[in-house]
């Protein structure tokens, strides 16, 4: 069986997988990382999106092997300590959640759209939020969550 | 998914030896398309050919009146690529409307040709821009390439390496997408450039093709008037729950005006 290394949220994991074993499964199965979540499995929702050397991602849309050598970023390497990263507050804050199922996901992709727009419309969060299906918000308080976090991060820095 | 060897070769001499070593082998881009067909055992490669360190197919380069990008190129860079929006805009236009931002953050541009998906945005550009497909063999005229539904003139185990896009004077893209996966359910892509006035039709049909009643009368004057009353035909078009071929023949002549206004 290949064996991958990479890191995850700054520590150095490897482990033995199968060529057709998915990134989440690796995270969730392999390493108990259960913040991703798998909602469609049919790369449709973006509950599993992780970031793959600074780039946001669905995790259940790339295999392992094709992570080895990489720098992942999850929803578990976000907080630091007990402080929430500035966009997991923005979300509690503005009610970003009901059931949260969708939240991680939604949380890694709004991360990378504040990267580069620290200022973004409300058109541009609708757009850029294309890949991540919430059945439950009505997706309003996202985006003014995704708002509020990306002007918070550029505050932050 | 069933199990499956996997190969990483750094060099496309090394990725087309071990395709050619076994003929059910798959080589495998950026995984948008075919990780999803794995999952749902629509294939059963014996191993797969990731192309993704082979440096050389990665890479836009603009010159001699061409655009040429690498097959393993991936949406977001041509998207942002400054070279692209400055000589072919539309180009990058489109890239940057593939399905979103995960999607163009992995997939490719050879990835997206080889598979031909009849609802694909870049078949479009390569037909309307009269682009040529580069592969580790030969040289193969988008017009020639593109065969039919996931159907192209690649032989198996040929590589898609590069797309050259020759500038056009002008061009623009139209994509009326399907509310729920982005895909085109029409798109168009209209061009003036050194193949002449083209119109490219995505979404529709089986397959990408040119709408030749649009380009003969662009061709005798380019402008929106032009094809103001041109009705596209829906003999042969796609039907299905998210649009009737009517429809469809519809937006081609709705979307080529808009495109046709867009590229000035
Ligand atoms: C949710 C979602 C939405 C999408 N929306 C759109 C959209 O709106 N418009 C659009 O155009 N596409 C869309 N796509 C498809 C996306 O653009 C894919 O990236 C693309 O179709 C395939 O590219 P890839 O690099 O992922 O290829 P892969 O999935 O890795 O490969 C696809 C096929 O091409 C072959 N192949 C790959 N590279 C080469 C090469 N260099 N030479 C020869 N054969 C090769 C593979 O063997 C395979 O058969 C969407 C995909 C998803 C998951
Ligand atoms: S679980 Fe990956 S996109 Fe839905
Ligand atoms: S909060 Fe329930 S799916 Fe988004």
């Amino acid at each position: 069986m290949p064996k991958v290394s990479m890191t995850v949220n700054g520590k150095n994991v490897s482990a033995e997988v199968e060529g057709r074993t998915l990134l989440v499964q690796l995270l969730r199965e392999k390493l108990g990382m259960t913040g991703t979540h798998v909602g469609c499995d049919t790369s449709q929702c973006g509950a599993c999106v992780v970031h793959v050397d600074g780039k946001s991602v669905k995790s259940c849309t790339m295999l392992a092997v094709q992570a080895d050598g990489a720098k992942i970023t999850t929803i578990e390497g976000l907080a630091t300590g007990n402080d929430l990263h500035p966009m997991q507050a923005a979300f509690k804050e503005h009610h970003g959640l009901q059931c949260g199922f969708c939240t991680p996901g939604m949380v890694m992709s709004a991360v990378e759209l504040a990267k580069h727009n620290s200022n973004p419309s409300e058109h541009e969060v609708r757009e850029w939020l294309e890949g991540n299906i919430c059945r439950c918000t009505g997706y309003h308080n996202i985006v003014k969550a995704v708002q509020a976090g990306a002007k918070a991060m550029a505050a932050a820095k | 998914m069933y199990e499956f060897a996997y190969h990483k070769p750094a060099s496309v001499a090394d990725a087309v030896k071990l395709l050619a070593a076994d003929g059910e082998a798959k080589a495998v881009a950026g995984g948008q398309t075919l990780i999803p067909t794995l999952k749902q055992r629509l294939a059963r490669p014996t191993a797969l050919v990731d192309l993704s360190a082979v440096r050389d197919l990665v890479g836009i380069t603009v010159g001699g009146g061409k655009v040429t990008i690498g097959a393993m190129t991936k949406h977001v860079d041509v998207a942002s690529s400054a070279d692209v929006k400055k000589a072919l805009p539309a180009l990058a236009a489109l890239a940057d409307g593939i399905g979103d931002p995960q999607v163009r953050n992995r997939g490719t541009i050879g990835g997206s040709i080889a598979n031909n998906d009849p609802a694909a945005d870049y078949p479009s550009a390569c037909l309307a821009l009269g682009a040529t497909i580069k592969t580790n063999t030969r040289e193969i005229a988008a017009d020639e390439f593109f065969k039919g539904m996931f159907e192209t003139a690649l032989k198996p185990g040929e590589l898609i390496v590069s797309v050259s896009f020759p500038v056009a004077e002008k061009a623009a893209y139209m994509k009326f997408a399907q509310p729920a996966s982005r895909y085109a359910l029409v798109g168009v892509f209209v061009a003036k450039g050194p193949a002449g006035a083209r119109v490219a039709v995505t979404g529709a049909g089986p397959s990408v093709f040119r709408w030749k009643e649009a380009e003969a009368a662009l061709g005798k004057s380019w402008g929106v008037a032009a094809v103001e009353n041109l009705k596209a035909s829906a003999s042969g078009l796609n039907s299905d729950i998210h649009a009737g071929a009517d429809y469809r023949a519809h937006l081609i002549g709705v979307m080529t005006k808009r495109a046709v206004a867009a590229a000035g």
